[in-house]
């Protein structure tokens, strides 16, 4: 009997050797282990066993079909394993053909630089607030310390709707009215639309916008106004940007103050592009007129705080170097793309 | 304003800097200079020479050889010019030296032209005579000049020295941006003020000595000022025997050195003393004068006034003229007229400098249409006390210059005193506000270079009334500021309480609607908030429609920018067309912005502005597409119920078959739709476009960013399909609704899955087919409850008329 199942044993390897597909191997587990197999066929043959060998003949079967077993799922797994090594040398794609790609938008550069200045200014507890674009005149001027007849007054070139009503020519409008609602301290930036009746040309619109800010709290100084505005120029223009402070007049803050940036394209070592100054002006700002805090119902002996205002397409324009203002209110698609 | 650099130093001999230290340190301290002009930047090795000897040239009948003495030597030199005679004392440029250019006016070159020996035509020449052209200047600046050839110095010049500086062309040309609020600083002497502060140095105004004959100037004129609001003072002084002539060469240069054309003697005072003092004058022939009286007074209705430039202008009653016992004589501190101007043959006349409102005066500026060196500063609102100042420098000018006789005495009518301007100082709150810690007295020390007074007892500082800008503590700090250094405070942090930055809800909505956009492949675009009235008729939309109630605009660039939009349409609309006309393929492009409704007319409020979040696109897609942002951006701001879709939308300028109303929650969020295919014409769009509009003011009402997560499904759902016929006229989204309606607690959701007309379906009807899911959270359904609501579902959908196939 013990011969019997080793030769079965061995017919089975050479079976499994022989075979070179995985349907061949099917075959052999059929043709040796299946109900009709040999090694069942051994089994059937047991009566004939005499009862106290049954045991032992019982687990010489089990090897041997364990034995059998084990050879049959390792030349499987063997011959899978070929089959799709060489699938795959068939599936080789050149990596180099072109992309698909979603189609994706992109964002205005305007908004792509709005965004950033609103980041660095929210990490530093500002909060963002609007105000309208159709302004009254005692806001965009009255309240900002321009009343009628004042020389900055008409240097503005006002688009009027009627006496009171203006289109607004600056941000500076939403300083009194959030000043007014009396909520301090007033940390703020407040982006938005303004108009000028400037005709249309590669460095002027009729329509822009600007980035008005404003902090009011105790004990607020020039100094306070200086480290900010230095944060924000290292934040947005690099970590090298130096600032540079000249005296300048608006009638709504004193002191005032205009703010130069080294250039970031020649580092200040002066270009073209900074008409080989080094510097590029970027922003106005000063302390809060304290009539203008008398007017919003703040006491100048106090509070004081400063404001600044950063015209918007100019950061974008000096940022991502684009030569034409028009560009930005065109909608070509071909410029979108490229932000 | 320009100042150069000599006619400061006049003022401030010890100033001894660079053109680029002086603009860095003025800039810096708040003057600001814009950029300055090197005049002898160009001008290399040029020497006054004296011709001792003139030939033919032997070869060239229009040539002529020269032996010119330059101090230490004699060279010959070959000219063409026809002017030069022997003994003339003449600018040369000696051998590799440099003139600014050719001899034709404006024949400038950068860099200048090197001037290097040769041979004309076979003679030795070394160096060059020059004109006043070549020198980089113009005849209208020397007007010694001659029209044509080289400049002749007069007899004194001294031979071997720089012609450049003879010429006063060794100097630097400023040009500054002063603020308004820096009406003082609109002159020379104001600027020099300001850089002797900056650089330390002694300022050195003009000493004005008294002028004058024995004579009474009263005898001469009367004065009445009926005005006084309009003309705060009037000085007049009288100048007779007078005697026509050119200006001296200084005064010329100077003049010529801010651009200003040298004319005579007169002339050139009046000029001088405006920039010097800031005072424009205004010279009258006294013997044109009716009456011998002045009488300054508004203008009549309609009055009209020819000005010395001959041409004939219009007044009304705002207008201040300066009459005679007659007539008007000129407009007051804009432009003098033709009736009483100076002329050559000129015997006796009337200095003005008068004070006038600047506001008054920049409106009749404007409604005259006549804006004059004179009006632009009157404009700025002058210190009365000026007036004075200047009209007595004109006079001793006059005196020193030899042009005329000056009456005795000055006729003025002055009314109100305008007073030096007393400011509380407070040392320590200038520190607090400027974050420094300056010491009184250095404080007090920047006061006194710039000319402010200071009251120890009483602790104030006095602003003199040249100072129009200093009221409060504040405006002190800033002259502590600018002399301190802006770059020398320090920088620091505000401290103080804690804030929360961010931005508003709204502002959240609309950074939300950006990123679903440009996910769904549109790009941002922007446009103009004004537009023209003629978009409505362009767009089909009706006359009565509340969209063509607009904002105005009273003063627009062009009809084309002159209402405020009511609709985001056209500025879409007209961006698709640019993209199309530049044949940019598959566009899709999105604007956040405001319409401007007004809530009367004529406006007294405020109009609302509502944001509109608008999508356009052509290319690849459909209606479909563009619904589906709009779902997408629903979803992602918390708006989970079902949108519904009204095709009777009524919207013009789409096509009437392919547009609908957006409502959520039984309001009207917006519309989409395919734009009507006259009005891609219109604006020539040659394929179809779709649009939708977004209200964000509604969509902000209703948006949430609250989230709550419902478990995911832990047992099997059970799906059911249906499939039915029905008329076209139902829409699928009426079977929707039954679903809704009738499918009960377990209903999870539904998708159609098959949408089929034309064969095999009757004629006007359409096959539908929809796949429904039921699902219960808490256990396994039975197939009684997912038949029970498919019986209510089915059974609706018969009473509909719709048919089940099965």
């Amino acid at each position: 009997m013990k011969e019997r199942l080793q030769s079965i044993k061995e017919e089975a390897l050479r079976a499994i050797e022989g075979a070179d597909m995985p349907e061949k191997l099917n075959d052999v587990r059929v043709k040796f282990l299946g109900k009709k197999g040999e090694l069942t066929a051994v089994l059937k043959g047991m009566k004939d066993v005499a009862p106290d060998e049954r045991p032992k003949v019982g687990q010489l079967v089990n090897e041997t079909r364990a034995a059998i077993e084990n050879i049959l799922e390792e030349s499987k797994i063997k011959m899978e394993r070929a089959i799709r090594e060489e699938k795959m040398k068939q599936e080789v794609i050149d990596v180099t053909l072109p992309s698909k790609k979603n189609m994706v938008g992109h964002r205005h550069p305007n908004t792509i630089a709005l965004e950033e200045v609103e980041r660095i200014f929210i990490g530093m507890g500002y909060e963002v607030v609007e105000g309208p674009d159709v302004e009254y005149d005692l806001y965009n001027f009255e309240k900002l310390n321009i009343p009628d007849g004042h020389p900055a007054k008409d240097e503005q070139d006002t688009f009027y709707i009627n006496k009171e009503i203006v289109l607004r020519t600056q941000t500076s409008p939403v300083q009194a009215r959030v000043m007014e609602q009396g909520k301090l301290p007033i940390r703020m930036i407040a982006p938005g639309r303004v108009f000028r009746s400037d005709e249309v040309d590669a460095t002027h619109s009729p329509s822009f916008h600007q980035i008005e800010g404003l902090v009011i709290d105790k004990n607020i100084s020039f100094a306070d106004l200086k480290g900010t505005l230095e944060v924000f120029a290292k934040e947005l223009f690099g970590p090298d940007t130096k600032t540079k402070f000249r005296p300048h007049h608006f009638p709504f803050t004193e002191p005032s103050a205009e703010v130069d940036v080294t250039c970031f394209k020649c580092q200040g070592k002066g270009c073209r592009f900074c008409k080989g100054s080094g510097w590029i002006e970027i922003l106005g700002c000063g302390m809060v007129h304290p009539h203008v805090l008398e007017m919003c119902g703040i006491d100048p002996d106090e509070y004081t705080g400063f404001a600044f205002g950063v015209g918007l397409e100019r950061i974008a324009l000096l940022k991502y170097e684009i030569d034409d203002m028009r560009l930005l209110y065109e909608n070509d698609i071909r410029f979108l793309k490229q932000f | 304003m320009n100042t150069s650099l000599s006619w400061i130093k006049a003022y401030v001999p010890e100033l001894d800097v660079t053109a680029q230290e002086y603009t860095d340190a003025m800039t810096l301290s708040g003057t600001k200079v814009e950029g300055y002009e090197v005049l002898d930047a160009d001008l290399d090795k040029i020497v006054i020479g004296q011709i001792d000897k003139i030939e033919k040239h032997p070869d060239a009948d229009k040539l002529i050889v020269c032996q010119v003495n330059v101090g230490n030597e004699s060279v010959q030199i070959v000219t063409g010019a026809n002017n030069v005679h022997e003994g003339d004392k003449v600018p040369v440029v000696l051998d590799g030296g440099r003139v600014a250019g050719g001899h034709e006016p404006g024949s400038r070159v950068a860099g200048g032209v090197k001037i290097k020996k040769g041979k004309l035509r076979g003679i030795e020449s070394r160096g060059m005579m020059c004109s006043i052209e070549e020198l980089g200047s113009t005849r209208d600046m020397y007007p010694e000049a001659p029209k044509e050839g080289i400049y002749i110095f007069p007899e004194d010049a001294k031979v071997g020295e720089s012609a450049v500086e003879a010429l006063g062309l060794n100097d630097v040309v400023f040009e500054y941006e002063v603020t308004s609020n820096r009406v003082d600083c609109f002159s020379v002497i104001g600027i020099a003020r300001e850089a002797a502060a900056t650089f330390g140095k002694e300022f050195h105004p003009p000493v004005v000595a008294k002028t004058g004959n024995g004579e009474d100037v009263n005898d001469f004129i009367k004065v009445t000022v009926k005005d006084s609001d309009l003309c705060p003072r009037y000085c007049a002084r009288v100048v007779k025997n007078i005697k026509i002539g050119p200006s001296p060469k200084w005064m010329q240069r100077r003049l010529a050195s801010v651009g200003i054309r040298p004319i005579n003697n007169l002339v050139d005072i009046t000029n001088y003393v405006m920039e010097e003092y800031g005072q424009p004058m205004h010279a009258y022939d006294l013997d044109t004068i009716a009456g011998r009286e002045i009488i300054v007074r508004t203008a009549k209705k309609g009055e009209k006034f020819t000005t010395l430039d001959g041409q004939e202008r219009e007044m009304d009653e705002s207008v201040l003229m300066i009459c005679d016992g007659e007539k008007s004589i000129g407009i007051a501190g804009i432009m003098g007229g033709e009736n009483s101007m100076i002329t050559d043959d000129v015997k006796t006349m009337l200095f003005e400098a008068a004070c006038f409102d600047g506001t008054n005066i920049r409106k009749s500026s404007k409604k005259i249409g006549l804006r004059t060196d004179a009006s632009g500063k009157f404009e700025k609102g002058l210190d009365p006390n000026n007036a004075q100042a200047a009209i007595d420098r004109a006079c001793q000018l006059v005196e020193e210059l030899g042009a005329g006789e000056v009456a005795g005495g000055i006729v003025d009518v002055y009314g109100k005193k305008k007073e030096p301007v007393r400011v509380p100082f407070d040392a320590e709150k200038i520190n607090r506000l400027l974050g420094t810690d300056i010491s009184k007295e250095e404080m007090l020390g920047y006061f006194e270079k710039i000319g402010l007074g200071f009251d120890e007892a009483a602790s104030e500082v006095i602003a003199p009334t040249f100072r129009q800008d200093l009221f409060r503590l504040a405006d002190l700090a800033e002259e502590v500021a600018r002399f301190y250094g802006y770059d020398n405070i320090p920088t620091t942090l505000p401290r103080g309480e804690a804030t929360t930055g961010k931005l508003s809800f709204k502002l959240r909505v609309e950074e939300v609607a950006r990123d679903i956009a440009e996910f769904c492949g549109f790009s941002q675009g922007m446009t103009y908030s004004f537009e023209s009235p003629k978009v409505f008729d362009k767009l089909r939309i009706p006359e009565a429609s509340p969209l063509r109630r607009t904002v105005e605009i009273m003063n627009p660039l062009g009809e084309d920018y002159s209402i405020m939009r009511t609709t985001s349409l056209n500025g879409m609309l007209t961006s698709l067309a640019t993209n199309y006309n530049r044949r940019n393929k598959n566009v899709r492009l999105y604007e956040l912005g405001n319409i401007y409704l007004p809530k009367s007319l004529p406006l007294t409020e405020l109009p609302e502005e509502r944001m509109q979040f608008t999508l356009g696109m052509y290319g690849d897609g459909d209606f479909f597409s563009m619904k589906g942002v709009v779902e997408e951006f629903f979803e992602k701001i918390g708006l989970h119920k079902k949108e519904v879709y009204d095709p009777n939308s009524g919207k013009p300028y789409l096509h009437p078959g392919r547009q609908a109303n957006i409502i959520y929650d039984g309001v009207v969020m917006g519309y989409l739709g395919e734009v009507h295919p006259d009005i891609a014409d219109a604006y020539g769009i040659g394929t179809k476009a779709y649009i939708a509009v977004l209200d964000m003011p509604e969509i902000v009402k209703k948006a949430t960013f609250d989230r709550k997560y419902t478990g995911i499904a832990r047992f099997p759902s059970v799906n059911r399909d249906i499939s039915m016929v029905m008329p076209k006229e139902i829409l699928v989204g009426q079977v929707e609704e039954v679903i809704e309606k009738k499918g009960g607690e377990y209903l999870e959701s539904y998708a159609l899955f098959d949408l089929y007309e034309g064969a095999q379906i009757k004629e006007g009807y359409k096959s539908v087919a929809y796949s429904i899911v039921f699902r219960a959270k808490d256990k396994t359904l039975e197939d009684a409850e997912v038949t029970e609501a498919m019986e209510r579902i089915l059974k609706a959908l018969e009473g509909m008329g719709i048919e089940l196939r099965k």
